[in-house]
């Protein structure tokens, strides 16, 4: 009954579709950006150069995955903001797990030591 | 949205408190199914962050070397060990079969069917290429003495966690590759434009299906990109 309405408006609705050329950008993109990555470790960056490295082609792939492929960029902020917030507390379990990893390898350190 | 129907709801960051506290519906525009697979999403978002951040807390604390994943992960390419060279082939497998999946939501709703089925096979089979690979490397690494509880490499917690998180990434690609072919077969049957009814779900086909079944598998990609990131990487 109501079953035929429904699929017209989802029919409605799917006419928002996007050109082949942003998907092949993005594609192309995230090729690029993957290639990068692996130059990373190809060149044996070290230290904060590499870490800083890693981090940023990892946002941005994620971004450009999210965004475009996902097509988050087209949802309205409802859906983003319900979907983006929690990442927030993802950050705050890593700040409290760095800082209890460090306390852990401390203690190990200290005790070790003291024991032998 | 372009979608003429939002023309009166408000944009921006306005249009957050309106949605959330209309009527009926708080997602404007998004079919339910394609709002439960992002919740599930997000669900499957801090199961992976756990195992990632047990990983991290993992090797932080531990007084042992890790063992240099650049040497382990290193392939033999014409009697010369190239770093992670298996790894950057599986990272690349992955954004191809992602770019395939992209293209077939794209080819879904404009109806055309041959092209969406077409795209959806090519997914599918980067996956299966994916998983391939990923036996061979659990394979190599097994025989190379590899254990959860230890290796011959460095820190013991290195094989616990590498074949955890490896381990639950892998079973998502399998398990989207199966729903993959599922789809294809119903794509080129003509489920989508005839609306037939699902076997499971008995409700009416619709190219939507395509874009949910699309985000499970741009989340895997997603997914590898951190593991890529910060197991290989790192």
């Amino acid at each position: 009954m109501n079953e035929k309405t429904e699929l017209d408006n989802n029919k409605e609705k799917s006419s928002t579709t996007h050109k082949i050329g942003i998907y092949l950008w993005i594609w192309g993109l995230l090729f690029v950006l993957s290639f990068f990555s692996y130059m990373v470790d190809w060149y044996q960056f070290q230290g904060l150069l590499r870490w800083s490295l890693i981090l940023f082609f990892m946002f941005l792939k994620a971004g450009l995955i999210m965004a475009f492929f996902m097509h988050l960029f087209w949802e309205r902020y409802a859906l983003v903001n319900v979907l983006l917030w929690p990442m927030t507390a993802i950050a705050c379990f890593v700040g409290l797990m760095v800082a209890e990893g460090k306390y852990t390898v401390f203690t190990r350190l200290i005790y070790f030591v003291l024991g032998e | 949205m372009s979608d003429s129907s939002f023309e009166n709801l408000p944009k921006g960051w306005k249009s957050v408190p309106s949605d959330l506290g209309s009527d009926q519906t708080a997602f404007k525009g998004v079919q339910w199914g394609k709002a439960m697979m992002w919740i599930f999403l997000l669900s499957d978002t801090f199961i992976f962050s756990c195992f990632l951040i047990s990983y991290m807390k993992g090797r932080a604390s531990t007084v042992v070397d890790w063992p240099n994943t650049s040497e382990v992960f290193s392939l033999d390419f014409m009697g010369v060990p190239v770093p992670l060279l298996l790894i950057a082939i599986m990272t690349f497998v992955l954004i191809t079969s992602s770019g395939t999946m992209a293209l077939a939501v794209k080819y879904g709703y404009e109806k055309n069917k041959k092209m969406c089925g077409w795209f959806i096979l090519a997914t599918a089979i980067g996956g299966l290429t994916f998983v391939g690979m990923q036996a061979y490397e659990w394979s190599k690494l097994i025989h190379e003495g590899v254990r959860p509880w230890s290796n011959p490499f460095g820190a013991a917690q290195f094989g616990s966690y590498f074949f955890m998180i490896t381990g639950f990434h892998g079973t998502h690609v399998s398990i989207g590759v199966i729903f993959l072919f599922i789809f294809a077969r119903k794509v080129f049957r003509g489920d989508f434009d005839s609306g037939r009814r699902g076997f499971f779900t008995t409700m009416k086909s619709d190219y939507v299906s395509i874009e949910i079944l699309g985000l499970y598998w741009h989340f895997v990609d997603l997914v590898w990109v951190f593991i890529f990131a910060f197991f290989y990487l790192w």
